[in-house]
């Protein structure tokens, strides 16, 4: 009979719509339980104090041909005294793999532990692993006090 | 080769190598029965869903908590006013905690109703009622964590209650604060039972318990004559109607989580006084208001201790249910169970509204 046909082919077509339907509304649902988490999982800024200058010590709390690190906003800093009168800072994370470096005082260099890098005393890579100089910062005497700041 | 043939036999070679048709053929065979009282069955799946979602929110919430007594406050606060969606996770969290239990007691009692909990399922009984005491130990652990004031004083007075039980009493207290007093050493401990040491014990006791719900399949109550019973295959039959009813509940938590967003209160302080209307959360108020009315002694022996020893003796008649229930005879003492679960709901409903209130 034509009419029980046009009724099979009609529930048909209806599962496909309704699987599809249901689909999508279940593909809407999962989506905005998992929107919510993904935002969850990234962390959100922390707003970095913004630090240009820091003070560093006092002058004659460090001995000629010698290095110490201090804290600039967030990140290291390596503070070098390299005689009596010249000074130097850099930034302290070294090019290569994020380690902090460290002055060398028998080498007159900066090495860094993790993988063996060597700058020289202007923040070049004399060897090893990294790819870039050391990022180099100002310094500055106001009486007895060592101020470094970042070079603009 | 076809798709299909493709399939089935990179299906056949995961099958040799794992033996997972096996868990497919059990599934094949699990039927629930029909009845009137089908709707009870959800509860068991909804407590289980509910700590899916415990699992699910808590590990999210531990990528910002820190639990430390400086720390503890300002993180959770920082997940709820700075991390995007942080205030939603939070809420869902604290909602569908208080949902579990509420759920887990429905369970509870609809096994008692339906005395689904005879032979041969006295341990699922037992394993059950282990498991609600051990989400209520996640709820009392998990109330801390945020080192508010209202915290701070329910888990002085929780742990207070405690050192009252005779004997053990004041080396449990010592126990569960990490020292003399709720402090730094209590928020750490609270911190290891609610994220290492019950979720381990739990997880092992939820398979267990949940296995021998496969094994013995779903308990039939037995007015129910066999000619009035159908069944219906829990796969996929069954288990779309649960994923439906998950679905109602997961919409439910997400509206009393979004309307009502769980608060955080003032920072604990140690020096300050305890607030007014400090009270636990609703599943200890019956209790807690029941300690409330008892005087400070009757007769020789103080009031406290007699509450305690008064729901001790309970909870001792309840935890035995399938063994008393049943006379050795085979006779069952049918309405006595029946009584005292009708007591005991009377009981927490009416002194949990009261102490709600007053």
């Amino acid at each position: 009979m034509q009419g029980t046909d046009s009724i099979e082919t009609g529930s048909e077509d209806r599962r496909t719509a309704i699987s599809w339907l249901l689909g999508s509304a279940v593909a809407a649902s999962l989506a905005s339980f998992f929107y919510p988490v993904a935002r969850f999982l990234n962390p959100p800024k922390v707003s970095e104090a913004s630090v240009n200058e820091v003070a560093a010590g006092k002058v004659q709390d460090l001995k000629p041909n010698s290095g110490k690190i201090v804290k600039f906003g967030n990140t290291p800093a390596l503070l070098v005294r390299v005689n009596e009168t010249d000074w130097k800072a850099f930034s302290a994370v070294c090019t290569h793999l994020n380690c902090t470096v460290q002055y060398q005082e028998a080498r007159r260099e900066i090495w860094c532990a993790c993988h063996n890098g060597t700058y020289d005393l202007e923040g070049r890579v004399t060897s090893g692993p990294p790819p870039k100089p050391l990022e180099e910062m100002a310094v500055k005497i106001r009486g007895d006090e060592v101020v470094i700041s970042r070079r603009s | 080769m076809s798709a299909a043939e493709l399939k089935e036999k990179t299906l056949d070679w995961f099958d040799e190598r794992t033996g997972w048709r096996m868990v497919r053929d059990l599934l094949d065979h699990k039927v629930v029965p029909m009845h009137a009282g089908t709707a009870w069955y959800y509860f068991g799946g909804i407590t289980l869903f509910l700590i899916g979602v415990q699992l699910f929110t808590g590990v999210l919430l531990l990528l910002y908590y820190r639990p430390t007594v400086a720390e503890a406050f300002d993180s959770v606060r920082f997940i709820m006013t700075r991390v995007d969606f942080g205030w939603l996770i939070r809420s869902i969290h604290s909602w569908s905690a208080n949902l579990l239990i509420l759920s887990a007691f429905i369970h509870m009692f609809s096994v008692v109703f339906t005395h689904a909990y005879r032979r041969p399922r006295e341990l699922t009984w037992l394993s059950g009622i282990l498991l609600l005491g051990l989400m209520l130990c996640f709820g009392f652990s998990g109330y801390l964590l945020p080192w508010n004031q209202i915290s701070y004083f329910a888990t002085k007075v929780g742990t207070d209650v405690a050192g009252t039980t005779p004997f053990a009493g004041p080396a449990l207290a010592r126990l569960l604060r990490g020292g003399e007093d709720v402090g730094a050493g209590t928020l750490t401990r609270f911190f290891d039972f609610h994220v290492i040491l019950l979720p381990l014990i739990s997880f092992g006791l939820i398979g267990f318990h949940v296995a021998l719900v496969q094994k013995h399949g779903m308990s039939t109550p037995s007015g129910i004559p066999a000619s009035k019973l159908s069944h219906m295959k829990f796969f996929p039959n069954f288990f779309l109607r649960e994923l439906m009813v998950w679905y109602g509940v997961l919409a439910v938590l997400g509206t009393l989580a979004a309307i009502f967003p769980w608060e955080l209160g003032e920072k604990a302080d140690p020096f300050a006084s305890a607030p007014a209307g400090i009270r636990p959360e609703w599943y200890f108020l019956a209790e807690f208001y029941t300690l409330k009315l008892l005087p400070s002694h009757v007769w020789i022996v103080e009031g406290e201790l007699l509450g305690l020893f008064f729901f001790g003796a309970l909870a001792v008649v309840w935890v035995l249910l399938p063994f008393w229930e049943v006379k050795p005879g085979g006779e069952r003492r049918t309405r006595l169970a029946t009584g005292l679960g009708v007591f005991l709901v009377s009981y927490l409903f009416v002194f949990t509204i009261l102490g709600y209130v007053k």
